[in-house]
């Protein structure tokens, strides 16, 4: 039998670069000039500077450095906040001009996915109003969410590809007054964090090298439009998309890969909320613990907010019940961010999470008791009203 | 878009829960308008090229290893146009889902998570007993996305919701305002709602459900919930002077 797990990435033959004229799906981006300039939509370019990448067959995607507009996830923002604190704190790091706008709504795609209890049209219409709010500020949409940036490239193919779609939606934004806009590039901030890696790993101050870290690649961002996900010959010989290894290589972490890369973590959207005997049972039966076996990280990196979520939140359970679980869960944005020195609380927020973190705290070389002391005092300034929030400068403070 | 007339009326009483066995009750042509409608979707021939049987969808697919569910036999069933078993499906399998779309693996193109998404929007849109039974204990989800613009609050973290989740959830509950003033950035100051969202967005996103249909769909999926929500927003447009 073949253990998969044996074979070191490297060994993997590299193939040739893929040619994007055999590309067997469509480059979108040419069908959407047209339609601007036969007058029914705008289409927003991505400012410059911008870096470029390759998508999986080949085709360059350009990703803005700076000049974008935050379009932030619920789950993120709502349970796990260090999530979306480490992606602006990485902006505010390398003096990008950005917007954290409070004109943006939900994309509202994990409702969508969960109870139907929406169409397309509303759908797009959301996506669409969201991008006309981008637009207006000169301000380019960078994606939080794995969800919103897969439910955003199919909407923008549905808009594109179905006339009758189109002019519903061109209907309802003239009742908002504002114009049908799509981008030119749907972005998530995991591909600004694989294009800006390099620059990253000149400004880590932490030693991550003894670190094995595996990676669950978000189903919804390459699953979805498989062909504007990034993918890069040097990182599984260009068969795996690249965004998230490319980071934790880059910082010198080892990458513990596993068998079941491919599985979903088990979120469900639906399950997730109401059906979570699946969501837990799937999240460490077929992940957690497979790598354990595996690969035994000390750290699970993915870069979407349902799966942070659910294969973190799921292990306390699974743990009562004796299985081979206990391995912290962060985002791509939390790790670059902990390797460029932030504070694990005052930014990465890791109380929020739920797992034992602390073990991997102290292989990066982090005092997380003193880290916490330091929060806490922090909390009691906020608590006798010394500061009424926590500021950046107070976060960044020595 | 994805409608061409509402289906008639039923024989059987659709928003009756079904079981399996009541499925023959439900008259052929009835069955036969609800798969009409899913076909009337303008996404419906981009989900669906025919079926090679591959299993590789299954293989893929995280609800198939927990569940008694086969994206290949919702992708058959469609390609069969076998309209007693789509019936089935759509009451039944449907919810199984997890809508990951592992399952657009599929070597002729397919995708089975993306007739689901069709089948369930139909089941909801013609309030079948089922779809409200699934979306039982969703409704405060609902509420929350369709009034606040945001899906996730931190205030729904609460132990006796998430009991599953360890301790740390009644801790995260008990010090939430001091935990969310403890944030840098500034839009998520918030315990109500993810992050910030302006009053003028919230209208706009009011008139997209009200101009969209959507509000029709929940009106099928849950008569109450359909009602609070068209307080909550009626009141404030036309605070804002808008007429409804």
């Amino acid at each position: 039998m073949i253990d998969s797990t044996s074979i070191p990435l490297s060994a993997i033959r590299k193939p040739p670069l893929p040619n994007p004229a055999d590309a067997p799906t469509e480059d979108i981006r040419e069908q959407l000039y047209e339609l601007e300039e036969a007058g029914e939509l705008i289409v927003q370019r991505v400012p410059g500077p911008y870096i470029e990448v390759m998508t999986k067959y080949g085709r360059t995607k350009k990703i803005p450095e700076q000049m974008t507009w935050h379009h932030k996830s619920c789950g993120q923002c709502g349970h796990i906040p260090g999530y979306s604190t480490s992606i602006f704190w990485l902006n505010r790091q390398f003096g990008m001009n950005y917007v954290d706008p409070t004109d943006q709504t939900s994309c509202t795609a994990w409702n969508y996915y969960a109870s139907a209890t929406s169409n397309a049209v509303a759908q797009a219409a959301v996506a669409s109003r969201n991008f006309a709010a981008a637009y207006e500020t000169g301000y380019f949409p960078m994606i939080h969410c794995g969800t919103s940036y897969g439910h955003y490239k199919e909407t923008r193919q549905e808009i594109v590809h179905h006339p009758e779609l189109r002019r519903k939606v061109r209907d309802i934004m003239a009742k908002l007054n504002k114009p049908l806009v799509v981008p030119e590039e749907i972005v998530h901030y995991s591909e600004w964090i694989h294009a800006m890696r390099d620059r990253i790993a000149k400004k880590q101050v932490r030693d991550f090298s003894s670190i094995t870290a595996s990676i669950h690649p978000a189903c919804h961002y390459y699953k979805l439009v498989t062909e504007d996900a990034i993918y890069d010959p040097d990182i599984y010989g260009g068969q795996r998309t690249a965004t998230v290894t490319g980071i934790v290589e880059s910082l010198g972490s080892t990458v513990g890969d596993y068998s079941t890369f491919f599985d979903c973590c088990g979120f469900g959207f639906r399950h997730i909320l109401v059906q979570r005997d699946f969501s837990r049972s799937f999240a460490t039966q077929r992940k957690i613990e497979v790598m354990k076996e595996e690969a035994n990280p000390d750290v699970v990196i993915t870069h979407d907010t349902g799966c942070v979520t659910t294969l973190d939140k799921s292990q306390f359970a699974a743990r009562a019940h004796q299985r081979n679980v206990g391995v912290p869960v962060l985002s791509d944005a939390q790790y670059a961010a902990l390797a460029m020195g932030a504070h694990p609380y005052r930014i990465v927020q890791l109380h929020w999470h739920a797992t034992d973190y602390t073990a991997l705290l102290e292989k990066m070389g982090i005092d997380w008791e003193k880290a916490w002391a330091e929060f806490e005092g922090d909390l009691k300034r906020l608590e006798s009203g010394e500061i009424e929030y926590l500021s950046w400068e107070d976060a960044d403070a020595k | 878009m994805s409608v061409t007339a509402p289906p008639a009326p039923f024989t059987a009483d659709p928003g009756a829960t079904l079981s399996p066995d009541s499925y023959l009750d439900v008259a052929y042509e009835d069955k036969l308008a609800l798969w009409e409608e899913v076909k009337a979707d303008d996404r419906f021939p981009d989900y669906l090229y025919g079926c090679y049987e591959c299993g590789i969808c299954v293989a893929a697919c995280p609800s198939a290893r927990f569940y008694d569910f086969s994206p290949r036999k919702i992708a058959q069933a469609a390609a069969r146009e076998d309209v007693e078993l789509i019936f089935e499906q759509m009451n039944d399998d449907v919810w199984n889902c997890s809508q990951c779309f592992s399952c657009n693996r599929c070597p002729r193109q397919n995708s089975p998570g993306g007739l689901i998404t069709l089948l369930r929007e139909v089941a909801v849109r013609n309030g079948l007993g089922t779809a409200k039974e699934a979306l039982e204990g969703y409704g405060r989800v609902v509420y929350k996305i369709m009034t606040t613009g945001t899906q996730i609050s931190p205030d729904m973290l609460q132990p006796d919701a998430f009991p599953d989740w360890g301790p740390d959830v009644e801790k995260t509950s008990d010090n939430l305002e001091l935990w969310r003033r403890a944030l840098p950035p500034e839009t998520l100051h918030t315990t109500e709602m993810s992050w910030q969202v302006s009053d003028e967005t919230l209208i706009e996103l009011y008139l997209i459900w009200l101009h969209s249909d959507v509000m029709d769909m929940i009106a099928e999926a849950d008569e109450g919930l359909h009602m609070i929500i068209l307080d909550v927003m009626e009141e404030t447009l036309e605070d804002a002077g808008y007429e409804v």
